[in-house]
């Protein structure tokens, strides 16, 4: 049977003669907090340190705190080290790298913790996680919403209804076409609600098999089946006081779909192999691209699942249909990638921006900030032009029914190639330059002059994008 | 024989792959025994120059704790296997890695 979290008894040798049970109430604390012995080794993770980190806390316990928090202020650095000279808290920003090798941006507050008698017993380390806040220092604009933005009477209307439905604890179905804001809109309603100071996780229905699926999602027992060898608590528990997105739901398997159904009904999550059920505090925002009404109609998606979902309804309409938005958006990302990339760009060429305005842009926004940043990447001078499109706008031609999905179409020869073509709907400019240039560096051997022949760029130019991709 | 290279804190392994100043190399025989061990200093912290070091030491394992995706991505399109959030003194890891085997996420403390 799962141990929780909770039940765990931290007593601290003289914090209290009695001892603490700290497990039961630094759970419920939606700040990640840690708390250390005078040697620096862990004795409790709560659940959004574990959340944060990636280790449970049973695990990490006896561990020096280094390697659990994996922290860019590790080594001379410590922030326990000024805790002890100053006799006090100290507070810096920092980044920490999780197990899952996602490097994150926090605000780290080190304090010592003592007995009655004034003798230092420990440390207590909290830690919020700051990748919301520096995103939402990214927008501009009149009209918008977290980080959101639209001056179209679709995206306002919108817009005006999400206050209101972040103060509600309701589930949301989000519904829109790819690249349309749907991740977007799912942050801005757990940071606007009152769940925000709680851990936002987010799973992709589409992005893992069945079988994993379910114990990444509801957690699994030790021992309930090969390769558990240990408790894994899932991204239900996980999410505790805080928000569980779903993404891509119309991709759940239809068994799941009925661990899902039943944990709306009465928020209890069986982990797998355990047969006692887990209360957990949870609002679920999902989203989808695909129609869920014509999957309930061919029985790939369950009618009653749907109704649970479905209590509130947010469509985001497809970029095309927002008028107004294109122009408004050319010009939020303009100074953005200005910045990102040291440039000086000030306006959208006449040409350009009529090229623009009139084109489809069937990966939606994600697709328009793609051109601007490919365009800001090329233009050396102060206005964009045509010629620093991606080749598929140069053409003539260009307009409401011209649709594709090459990222890398800037290449003639590498879009020429199938291997080479992408989907644009999971990767910005960057990662696809890089994805670019890692397959014409594995066609050439790693020749670097044939690479850049290929991708049609002169050596140095090469050279200077390995750089920049840290890919030497 | 194979080449290993594991990111130095002391005598432990480092908590990142990017915050290291020095790194031992080891070199192992067929039949598991070090044959020789040294180590790299850097003249500064960087994932980049850490990566550099394992290719031009034609490193075949890493061993390391935190490591960014970005990189171990990289490592492993070069065909460098990578055991990473591996805890330890790097000689209890040595040992585990020579003898019984090592896996990713093994805590040896």
């Amino acid at each position: 049977m799962i141990k929780a979290p909770s039940s765990i008894k931290a007593e601290i040798k003289g914090l209290s003669k009695k001892g603490l049970r700290l497990g039961d109430f630094v759970d419920e604390i939606p700040i990640g907090l840690l708390l250390l012995d005078t040697s620096q080794r862990v004795i409790l993770l709560n659940r959004a340190m574990e959340a944060l980190t990636g280790y449970v806390s049973q695990e990490a316990q006896g561990i020096p705190c280094k390697y659990i928090l994996r922290s860019s202020m590790c080594g001379q650095e410590c922030p326990i080290h000024q805790v002890i000279e100053r006799d006090g808290s100290v507070c810096m920003n920092a980044n920490i790298l999780n197990r899952n090798r996602e490097k994150i941006p926090v605000r780290f507050t080190a304090a010592p913790v003592k007995d009655e008698s004034g003798k230092l017993v420990g440390f207590l380390k909290s830690i919020e996680d700051m990748r919301s806040v520096r995103q939402s220092n990214d927008h501009s604009g009149q009209f918008f919403f977290g980080n959101l933005i639209g001056a179209s009477l679709e995206m306002q209307r919108v817009l005006r209804l999400l206050p209101a439905i972040a103060q509600t604890d309701s589930s949301v179905l989000i519904t829109g076409e790819t690249g349309s804001g749907k991740d977007y809109i799912a942050e801005a309603v757990h940071e606007a609600s009152t769940r925000a100071k709680g851990p936002f996780v987010k799973v992709n229905c589409g992005a893992l098999p069945e079988s994993l699926l379910e114990s990444e999602l509801f957690g699994h027992q030790k021992g309930a089946f090969t390769g558990a060898i240990e408790n894994k608590p899932g991204r239900f528990r996980l999410a505790h006081t805080g928000t569980l997105y779903l993404t891509e739901i119309g991709d759940l398997p239809l068994n799941l779909q009925v661990k899902l159904l039943s944990f709306l009904d009465d928020q209890v999550v069986y982990p797998l192999g355990s047969s006692k059920g887990v209360l957990v505090n949870v609002r679920i925002i999902a989203a989808t691209h695909r129609d869920l009404e014509g999957m309930v109609r061919q029985g790939a998606f369950r009618e009653d699942l749907l109704f649970r979902l479905n209590v509130i309804r947010l469509h985001l309409p497809p970029l095309s249909e927002r008028d107004g938005d294109v122009g408004l958006l050319m010009d939020h990302f303009l100074p953005i990638f200005n910045s990102r990339f040291g440039k000086k760009v000030k306006i959208f060429g006449s040409d350009t921006r009529k090229r623009l305005l009139e084109y489809e842009f069937p990966g939606n926004v994600r697709e328009l900030k793609n051109i601007v940043e490919f365009a800001v990447n090329l233009c050396d001078g102060d206005e964009i032009l045509i010629d620093h499109l991606p080749i598929y706008l140069k053409t003539a031609g260009t307009g409401k029914s011209h649709k594709r999905t090459i990222v890398g179409a800037a290449l003639p020869e590498i879009a020429a190639a199938p291997s080479m073509i992408y989907d644009n709907s999971s990767m910005d400019w960057a990662q696809a330059e890089r994805r670019i240039i890692m397959e014409a560096m594995m066609r050439t051997r790693g020749n670097r002059a044939e690479a850049a022949k290929l991708l049609g760029w002169g050596r140095s130019t090469l050279w200077r994008k390995l750089k920049i991709h840290k890919i030497v | 024989m194979e080449r290993i290279l594991i990111p130095l804190n002391g005598d432990d392994i480092a908590p990142r792959f990017d915050l290291v100043l020095e790194a031992m190399v080891i070199l192992i025989s067929d039949s598991n025994e070090i044959l020789d061990q040294r180590i790299v200093v850097l003249p500064h912290t960087s994932a980049e120059g850490l990566c550099d070091v394992i290719l031009k030491e034609r490193i075949n394992t890493v061993i390391c704790c935190g490591i960014e995706d970005e990189f171990y991505q990289f490592l492993t399109w070069k065909k460098i296997k990578v055991l990473d959030s591996v805890i330890g003194s790097s000689s209890m890891i040595l040992t585990k890695y020579c003898g019984p085997g090592l896996s990713s996420g093994e805590m040896l403390l």
